[in-house]
């Protein structure tokens, strides 16, 4: 049971495709000026992850080493196109904000990495659960760097005023570079920090030290 | 476990079950999918395109019913190369880009005349009309032409005078994301209210220039800011415009609108 606990819970943060494996990056900047797209996002690559992860492990035993790249690229654009065409019968408007990146999960490293690293050496259950975990992991970051994103560059959540604009005649001034992509880089960046001063253990070893040489020691 | 070693999964045949099973089995999910949700989409489509035409309008209102507030809009045939009115073909039920390959309802366009890169289109157009207090108020024409990758299919409003624009708008294209896809931002569309179509000669003049229009310009009013990375897009849209204004798109209709002739 705690094996099943840990599939699931370490992504989270111990783990986070994010924040410590530093995949997924491009569409967590791209998607997150505002929460709606950013969930729709979520939902679509989880569901894909935890989908993939099944179809991929039920078939391991008999994917030929050879073509098992592509017999994983085939299974994900299959769910990817699928996940597209239910957005855009379901999630119209929402699903056209997110543009290409729905069918850009097909290349998302988070996906193609989960099944080859786990899916074909585990059973379907785990593999499913580990597919839902790090998409859940992906989610996290997600949803906290869209939250800030759309609060503090447009004062509002999901679409709804929370701070009084001044242009509204409230108190807020929206901050504009919020909405802009350098942003996204700049809150990851900073939870990236806070996580890794909280676990410590995450914190890389710095490759090369300047040592400084004093004048003194070299005569 | 014997019988799995015997089992060889790298085996040409193998190979050849799973690639083949496995596109069987994928092609028939995604196809199916596409062919069981495609009324919906479509349903979706047709509903967006309405509110885009009624966001060119300026009719929107959130939360009303889209179908509802489309009913306050006139939707009429043009044949193009008169410029009048016509009841040949029901708006309802016209798709131009269907019609252009039609060899009864398109015609081709002549080279040195096709700056929208379409080729050929319909001889009729759907227009819509937008009246306020018995008066028509603007006029709402379908344009479309090629951008970078995709053609670019929006409306463009045109008010009484019949040579300002009071509405622009695109409901589908698949230009670059973040570059390309201004032409479906606020920030960009908002420049296009009050623009003049036509110089003094009545030739399309309005286009999409290189940078920021200078605000002391004279001839300002036929200017748009460029959109910076995405030139060829930009180049596209000055090339429909000027193409549906233009003498072989609504050019003689938007001139019988011009002078009053036509509304009645």
């Amino acid at each position: 049971m705690s094996e099943t606990r840990r599939v699931l819970i370490d992504p989270l943060v111990d783990n986070n495709p994010v924040t410590l494996q530093m995949l997924g990056i491009c569409s967590a900047l791209a998607v997150t000026t505002s929460l709606l797209p950013a969930l729709l996002m979520c939902l679509a690559l989880t569901s894909v992850a935890a989908f993939s992860g099944a179809a991929i492990s039920a078939l391991r035993h008999r994917i030929p080493n050879n073509i098992r790249i592509i017999v994983h690229m085939t299974i994900i654009a299959s769910l990817v196109i699928l996940v597209d065409q239910l957005l855009r019968a379901y999630a119209f408007e929402t699903s056209k904000q997110l543009s290409v990146f729905v069918g850009l999960i097909i290349t998302n490293c988070i996906v193609l990495g989960r099944a080859e690293a786990f899916a074909m050496h585990n059973g379907v259950g785990m593999s499913f659960l580990d597919g839902l975990g790090n998409g859940l992991g992906y989610s996290l970051i997600l949803i906290t760097v869209a939250t800030l994103r759309e609060l503090f560059g447009a004062g509002t959540l999901l679409g709804y005023p929370v701070f009084e604009l001044v242009s509204n005649g409230g108190w807020y001034q929206a901050n504009g570079l919020m909405l802009l992509p350098p942003s996204a880089f700049f809150i990851i960046g900073l939870l990236i920090w806070g996580i890794r001063t909280w676990r410590t253990q995450q914190a890389e070893k710095p490759e090369y030290r300047i040592h400084e040489v004093h004048r003194t020691e070299v005569f | 476990m014997s019988e799995k070693k015997e089992f060889d999964r790298d085996s040409i045949s193998n190979t050849l079950i799973v690639a083949v099973g496995l596109s069987l089995v994928c092609s028939v999910i995604v196809s199916s999918a596409a062919i069981v949700l495609k009324p919906v989409q479509e349903k979706n489509e047709e509903e967006f395109r309405q509110k885009i035409i009624l966001d060119v309008a300026g009719l929107m209102e959130p939360g009303r019913n889209i179908e509802e507030l489309f009913g306050a809009i006139e939707p009429r045939m043009v044949d193009l190369e008169t410029g009048d009115y016509t009841d040949a073909v029901d708006p309802a039920e016209f798709d131009a880009l269907l019609a252009a390959s039609d060899s009864e309802l398109g015609i081709a366009i002549p080279k040195d005349k096709d700056i929208a890169g379409i080729g050929r289109r319909a001889k009729y157009a759907p227009v819509y009309i937008v009246r306020k207090d018995a008066r028509v108020d603007q006029v709402i024409l379908p344009v479309y032409g090629k951008g970078l990758w995709s053609t670019m299919l929006g409306y463009l409003s045109v008010a009484p005078d019949g040579k300002t624009v009071s509405g622009f708008r695109f409901y589908a294209h698949a230009e670059t994301p973040g570059l390309g896809d201004q032409i479906d931002k606020e920030p960009w569309l908002a420049q296009w209210p009050g623009k003049l179509l036509y110089d003094a000669d009545n030739e399309p003049k309005l286009r999409v220039i290189k940078g920021t229009v200078p605000v002391d310009a004279p001839d300002a009013d036929y200017m748009i800011d460029g959109l910076s990375g995405a030139t060829l897009t930009a180049n596209g849209v000055t090339g429909l415009v000027q193409y549906w204004t233009g003498s072989h798109g609504f050019g003689p209709y938007l001139k019988k609108y011009r002078e009053d002739s036509i509304n009645e």
